[in-house]
């Protein structure tokens, strides 16, 4: 999930020779949104004639409706989001509405929040960059309707309704969308289009719409990729290197071969795939092959391993300046009294419910197929076409709606388009091939949020003002290595430093610092990325701070707030709301925590009962202010779903490794959050007319700072450690 | 060779015995509404019903459910099923929908055994299906909602 933070242009080399238009800036974009979809690139460019039926949606004779999503929907609801914003300006009705995964179209599906330079879902942008675009389609696709019905019956535009998918005029003519659709193709594009004014929307804050895609989420025909089904297709499962960076010596696939179902045994870029008629014989085939693997260039350290090099690391200068205002060290010297903590943060796993996987078909001409949860489809597409052999234009993607995704299908090396393109090639492309992979490939497979360090250090004066605030975060760069690796300005990788360096809170003498250890282990993006341990220290240490000067928690943070209205708003709205103040409920505390994550404000109030060595948490108040909502109970979704995501992995969520293999392999030893540990949730949304910014993410990070704030309050026993199931027991 | 009944449909399957009952369902059967998450039987996404108790169907082997009646999301039906499928929706539980058919069935047996249930007995009937979104909140609700519906 890249971050909207200080986005400079995408340096991604190898892609910027193959595809043209990529480095279109978003100016050139949104100029071209601005003028209504004749957007003035370059003579001669195959964008340059484009109007909102071709890259946006289309609507079919038979009166379907289809938007092509720049969007990515992993269950976020981006799909729907994109669609409420369509069906607000265009008039049409849900049931005839569909969406589908767009790609190939950088110029028109680039992500204007990441400045238009990839398509990519990510940093919760999807309605940031959709705001204006997939309005603009829909109301431009309803002019043109509208133009297309004036011609046919000879009356004026401004005399025709639009509603519900119908055209009328009052004198009785009547026509649906399909029937004037191909005539309404060849009307030239608005030069101008006008949006609806706020007042007259019925969809965008309608609490009462319901996500268009949740009836087939009820009834089993809600199509993944393991669901994929073509003519002749086999299913592979992967072995893959024990250790991260080993690769395959030799292996021996004869026994496997001799097994009913199993077809073929063979090498991949990415290690040893067993290919079957079906899964279970592909499962079975896996258990009697052998490899040999070359672990010269491996990482073979453990996590405690890694983390007691990041402990020393953080008790030393940091090797970049993330962010330098007045002088620290300075003020720390003259400060009354200086408190320090450090905190650990191990490695995480996405590890959504449906495992890794992409269904490849390499076709007699040449061309490639790949049905997956494209992310980032264009980086996708790339790829697979480097391991076919062949060029971007010659991969068509199918892009598929995905069980979870988390961060987890945007990856700079699309390792599971690898690993399905690379097992059809290898088969020589006679059938298509489906990579499933199985649970531990999946939770074995590497791209975990990175395990940090941080030390905190801060200095009060006699009124118990903060005078001097110093974090030093050490953990490994998740750009770093990767494509977009120019990102990385002046050493410090934004991915590793948001929720830190970009703080609000208005306090003097800050220093972050950063130090980005190599390790060998791959890592990604996590929902709400830097977050996800920023918050954590940050609103943890700010309750340490608050008690030091005698001030109530939230008082001390709308002390240091006060020319930040909206971060303060969400803080009064939370604490008001769950009471703060008042008695919590008999043998109950309350903690509180607060995070700014991707433009978007959280305040969480937890309330929470200890029994010996156990915590029970009742209650997460929450207010929220993501300025528009555009669909207010797919806000509260998010935020709940995002509460229950961060807890799960505050409370019990840690993947460790010894000896460089990675010891979790399922959910029995790696423990996502359980029914029985989901609170009752209140989502307080704050009314807004501010643009929209997005909610994927930002429910994720004030929870653990809030449940440790509440723990605190409970046992006077600061966590410092995460998970809280580790920290209790130390 | 095992014949198995799955949605009340008899199928003969030439698999072998040890084949659990999940890959028969999907692979060889055809219908994919069950899904497969840890094959461990941790995760419930699975979840299918054998003469109406709720099963794991990765950790339940084709040769040990012959003449048992299997029902998987595609096929349950009846008052209580209905039910259920409607609030979902209604309530909008899935997000990505993954976890979705296993809680399902999980959520119908549940409330066909237990009309009414409390916070303890969802806890205890729906602690083995994970759902990765997180929509417990949801799922809770819905749960007693459809309890409250068919009580009506």
């Amino acid at each position: 999930m890249l971050t909207h933070l200080t986005m400079p242009r995408l340096a991604m080399p190898d892609i910027k020779a193959t595809r043209r238009g990529f480095l279109l800036g978003s100016a050139a974009v949104a100029g071209g949104l601005a003028i209504g979809f004749r957007p003035a690139f370059a003579a001669g460019d195959d964008a340059a004639a484009s109007n909102p039926f071709d890259a946006y949606l289309t609507i079919s004779p038979d009166d379907r409706v289809t938007i092509i999503s720049s969007q990515f929907d992993m269950g976020q609801g981006a799909y729907h989001g994109v669609a409420t914003l369509v069906v607000e300006e265009l008039g049409a009705r849900w049931d005839q509405v569909d969406v589908t995964g767009g790609y190939g179209n950088i110029k028109q599906l680039g992500n204007l929040a990441m400045g238009g330079a990839a398509q990519m879902t990510g940093g919760s942008t999807s309605m940031v960059s959709s705001w204006d675009r997939y309005r603009m389609a829909g109301a431009a696709a309803r002019m043109m309707l509208v133009a297309a019905a004036a011609a046919e019956w000879g009356v004026p535009e401004a005399e025709i309704t639009v509603a519900d998918g119908m055209l009328s005029h009052a004198n009785g003519s009547k026509a649906s969308f399909g029937a004037l659709a191909a005539k309404a193709a060849t009307m030239p594009a608005p030069a101008d289009v006008k949006l609806k004014d706020a007042a007259e929307w019925t969809q965008i804050g309608n609490a009462d719409l319901r996500r268009y895609d949740s009836a087939a989420k009820t009834n089993g025909t809600h199509s993944f990729t393991i669901d994929v089904k073509l003519p002749d297709m086999l299913t592979a499962v992967m072995i893959h290197p024990p250790k991260f960076g080993a690769t395959v010596k030799s292996f021996d696939g004869t026994a496997a071969k001799a097994l009913p179902g199993v077809v073929d045994v063979v090498q991949t870029p990415r290690g040893v795939a067993v290919v079957a008629e079906h899964m279970w014989a592909a499962i079975k085939g896996r258990e009697a092959v052998t490899v040999e693997w070359d672990e010269s260039g491996a990482e073979t350290r453990g996590s405690d391993a890694i983390l007691a090099e990041y402990r020393e690391a953080a008790g030393k200068a940091p090797e970049a300046t993330a962010r330098k205002e007045g002088d620290s060290a300075a003020a720390m010297g003259s400060a009354a009294k200086v408190l320090e903590a450090q905190y650990e943060y191990p490695y995480l796993a996405h590890a959504a419910l449906e495992p890794l996987n992409a269904v490849a078909r390499i076709n007699a001409d040449g061309t490639v197929e790949v049905w997956g949860g494209h992310q980032m489809p264009d980086l996708n597409q790339f790829v697979a076409s480097k391991v076919a052999g062949t060029t971007p234009d010659k991969v068509t993607l199918h892009v598929m709606k995905t069980g979870g995704g988390f961060g987890r299908r945007a990856v700079a090396d699309a390792d599971i388009i690898v690993d399905a393109v690379g097992t059809a090639a290898a088969l020589g492309g006679n059938r298509p091939v489906k990579v499933q992979w199985t649970r531990d490939n999946d939770m074995k497979g590497g791209r975990y949020r990175p395990a940090y360090v941080h030390a905190m250090k801060a200095g009060l004066d006699a009124d118990g003002k903060i005078v001097a605030w110093e974090q030093h975060i050490v953990g490994q760069s998740i750009f770093k290595g990767t494509p977009m690796e120019g990102m990385i300005q002046n050493g410090v990788d934004p991915l590793s430093v948001e929720g830190a360096a970009n703080l609000h809170y208005a306090f003097p003498n800050q220093t972050v610092g950063l130090t980005s250890p190599d390790v060998g282990v791959p890592v990604l993006w996590w929902r709400s990325v830097a977050s996800t341990h920023t918050a954590f220290s940050v609103e943890t240490f700010l309750d340490e701070l608050a008690e030091a000067a005698g001030a109530d928690p939230v008082e001390y943070r709308l002390e240091l707030l006060r020319e930040a209205p909206r971060h303060a708003g969400v803080i009064r709205l939370a604490a008001e709301k769950a009471g703060w103040g008042s008695t919590p409920p008999e043998g109950r505390v309350r903690g509180f925590a607060f995070a700014e994550s991707f433009s978007t404000y959280v305040a969480q109030v937890v309330e929470l009962s200890t029994d010996g060595g156990g915590i029970k948490i009742h209650k997460v108040v929450c207010a929220v202010d993501c300025g528009v909502a555009i669909n207010p109970d797919n806000v509260r979704a998010q935020i709940e779903g995002g509460i229950g995501f961060g807890l799960g992995s505050i409370l019990g969520e840690e993947l460790t490794l010894s000896g460089g293999e990675v010891d979790q392999a399922n959910y029995d030893t790696y423990t996502p959050l359980r029914i029985d540990a989901m609170p009752e949730i209140e989502v307080h949304i704050v009314p807004s007319t501010e643009r929209p910014t997005g909610v994927g993410e930002p429910g994720v990070p004030p929870i653990g700072p809030a449940v440790a704030n509440a723990i605190y309050a409970a046992t006077k026993k600061r966590v410092r450690m995460l998970p809280v199931s580790k920290a209790m027991s130390s | 060779m095992a014949t198995i009944n799955i949605n009340g449909q008899d199928h003969q399957l030439d698999v072998e015995d040890d084949m659990p009952l999940l890959w028969a369902i999907r692979d060889i059967v055809g219908l994919t509404g069950t899904k497969f998450g840890c094959g461990q039987a941790l995760c419930g996404a699975c979840t299918v019903h054998l003469d109406g108790t709720p099963i794991r169907s990765c950790q339940t082997l084709v040769g040990d459910v012959a003449g048992a009646a299997i029902t998987t999301i595609e096929g349950i039906d009846g008052k209580v099923a209905d039910t259920v499928q409607t609030v979902w929706a209604e309530m909008d539980v899935p997000q990505c929908g993954y976890c979705q058919s296993g809680q399902i069935m999980s959520a119908v047996a549940l409330l066909s055994e237990t009309p009414k249930p409390t916070d303890e007995d969802i806890d205890s009937a729906m602690y083995g299906n994970l759902c990765r979104c997180a929509t417990y909140h949801r799922i809770r609700g819905a749960i007693h909602e459809s309890a409250r519906r068919l009580e009506a």
